[in-house]
Parts: structure tokens; C-alpha cells; sequence
């Protein structure tokens, strides 16, 4: 349900196009703005997860997530400034970050095993969501290629954490 | 059992740091790039020296599954080790262990 919901939500967004003006294509300053919100918008995740969770699996499965994604975003700040983008707000970046920021008051609700398992599910369906807006939308439309380079890097990672976060999603039910 | 395993590779990391291989004893780079390990030797043996040559920017490992070696590599870092056992050597990096392979190590 919360992985519909979410999936519904980007990908409603990213199909129709109705979110960016006239073009369904976002453009590279928009690829750069919705690859690195979310990237952010996992790293708030998993700091939300170091202070409220016991689970020494979750705890190690936070730590990737902030460690990783922070590398990846270190990356693509580097590249942006090096290529003298400038990376532009868009209504998909606006809509990842209320999404996330809901999903933050609701996960702060919660406690022990029930927050663990809704933060893990979470994970799955958010690294599920991403991948799939990154493989059909993004790595397609973007023009630079070391922008698509990192952003096909991106995808190999956050595959892993999806499998990752499967993993642990059977553990923490 | 596996301490001693893990100092003689700590060991190896140390000498492998400031000594040349030994004599007949080959050195091999593996190159850990796009969250991959590149090319492996097609028949390292036994005494030969892996660098694990880690250049993302992601921290990973080079870990056996039968755990006789469990290498931490940094993000653009590298390591070296001297291959002590022969045998098929699967092994994996432990935070994205989608990265695999196997060292064929020959006698």
C-alpha cells in the first residue's frame, strides 16, 4: 500500500508530465535537482532511523544509506558546479520532498519494532520508486554524459539497497 | 583460527605495502570501479599478490564467503593481500553484495 501509494504519486508525476510545464523531458538542471533531492531526502531518512531505532541491522542498513547517498550527492555537486549547471527546483523535487517530509511525521509516531519495519518497508518502496523514475525518466533524458554516467552508477547502487532493504524487510516484519 | 587468518592478511597488507613480491610470486590489480570488480587473473597461484584497487567513491569490501579474507576498502583506497590457499575463492563486497566474483587460485 505505502509503496502503491508512493509509486502512484512519482511516477503520476513523471508519466504525465503534467508536473513539468509543457515537456514530459525534464532537463538536466531538473535531472541534477530531482537526483540529488532524493538522495537528501534518504540521508534525512536514515538519520531519523540512527536516532530512533535498537536494531543493530537497521542501524548498519541507516549508515550505508547515509554514507552512500552522501557520496553519491558529494559527486554531483562536483559535477554540477564543473559543468557550470546550475540545478533547478521542479514540481517532481517539490513532490519527493513533501512525500518524504510526510513520511517523516509518520515514521516519528512510531516506535521499536513497528518503526523499524515501517522505515525498512519505506526503504523498499522509495529505492523501488527512484529506480524505476531513474531507468524510465532520467537516465533517458539526460544530455551530458557524465551526468547520465552518474546517474547509471546511481542505479547499480540504489538497486543494491533495494535488494538490501528487501532483505532486511523480511527480518524486521 | 580466522584471527590468525586475519593477521597474516593484515600482515600481507603491511609488507605488501613496502616489499616486491617475492621471487616467482606475481602481483595482480583489481580494479573495483562502478560499483564492480573489474577484470580477475586467469590463474593466480598461491604466494601471488591482489591489490583490490578500490576507485568509486562508495566504501566497499573484498570479503571470502568462507570468510578467509575480509578486505576494507575506502572509498579510493587499495589494498593488498597474498593469496595463501588454493582453491575457487568466492567473494563479495559486504555492503553491496551484488558486486561478487571468484578468484581461481592454483597451487
Amino acid at each position: 500500500m505505502i509503496r502503491r501509494t508512493l509509486m502512484a504519486g512519482l511516477f503520476g508525476l513523471l508519466l504525465t508530465g503534467g508536473a513539468l510545464a509543457q515537456d514530459a523531458k525534464p532537463t538536466d538542471p531538473q535531472i541534477a535537482h530531482i537526483a540529488y533531492t532524493a538522495g537528501q531526502l534518504d540521508v534525512a531518512a536514515a538519520e531519523q532511523a540512527l536516532g530512533k531505532s535498537k536494531n543493530q541491522e537497521v542501524l548498519d542498513f541507516a549508515n550505508l544509506m547515509k554514507r552512500d547517498h552522501a557520496a553519491v550527492n558529494e559527486q554531483a555537486l562536483a559535477l554540477v558546479e564543473k559543468l557550470g549547471v546550475t540545478p533547478e527546483d521542479n514540481p517532481i523535487s517539490q513532490a519527493l520532498s513533501t512525500q518524504a517530509a510526510d513520511k517523516l511525521a509518520e515514521l516519528d509516531k512510531l516506535d521499536g519494532g513497528a518503526f523499524d519495519a515501517a522505515y525498512v518497508a519505506n526503504e523498499v518502496a522509495y529505492h523501488h520508486a527512484v529506480n524505476e523514475a531513474l531507468r524510465t525518466t532520467l537516465i533517458p533524458s539526460a544530455q551530458n554524459a557524465e551526468l547520465k554516467a552518474l546517474l547509471e552508477t546511481g542505479l547499480t547502487l540504489f538497486t543494491e539497497h533495494e535488494q538490501h532493504a528487501q532483505h532486511l524487510a523480511a527480518t524486521v516484519k | 583460527m580466522h584471527r590468525t587468518l586475519s593477521a597474516i592478511s593484515l600482515l600481507a597488507v603491511l609488507l605488501g605495502a613496502v616489499l616486491p613480491a617475492g621471487a616467482g610470486a606475481a602481483e595482480y590489480v583489481v580494479v573495483i570501479e562502478k560499483m564492480k570488480f573489474g577484470p580477475l587473473p586467469d590463474t593466480p597461484r598461491v604466494g601471488d599478490t591482489i591489490v583490490w584497487q578500490n576507485n568509486d567513491i562508495f566504501r566497499h569490501t573484498a570479503t571470502a564467503t568462507d570468510k578467509s579474507f575480509d578486505i576494507d576498502l575506502p572509498p579510493k583506497s587499495k589494498a593488498s593481500m597474498t593469496l595463501s590457499t588454493a582453491g575457487n575463492i568466492a567473494f563479495l563486497c559486504r555492503f553491496h553484495p551484488g558486486m561478487k566474483g571468484v578468484l581461481e587460485v592454483a597451487p
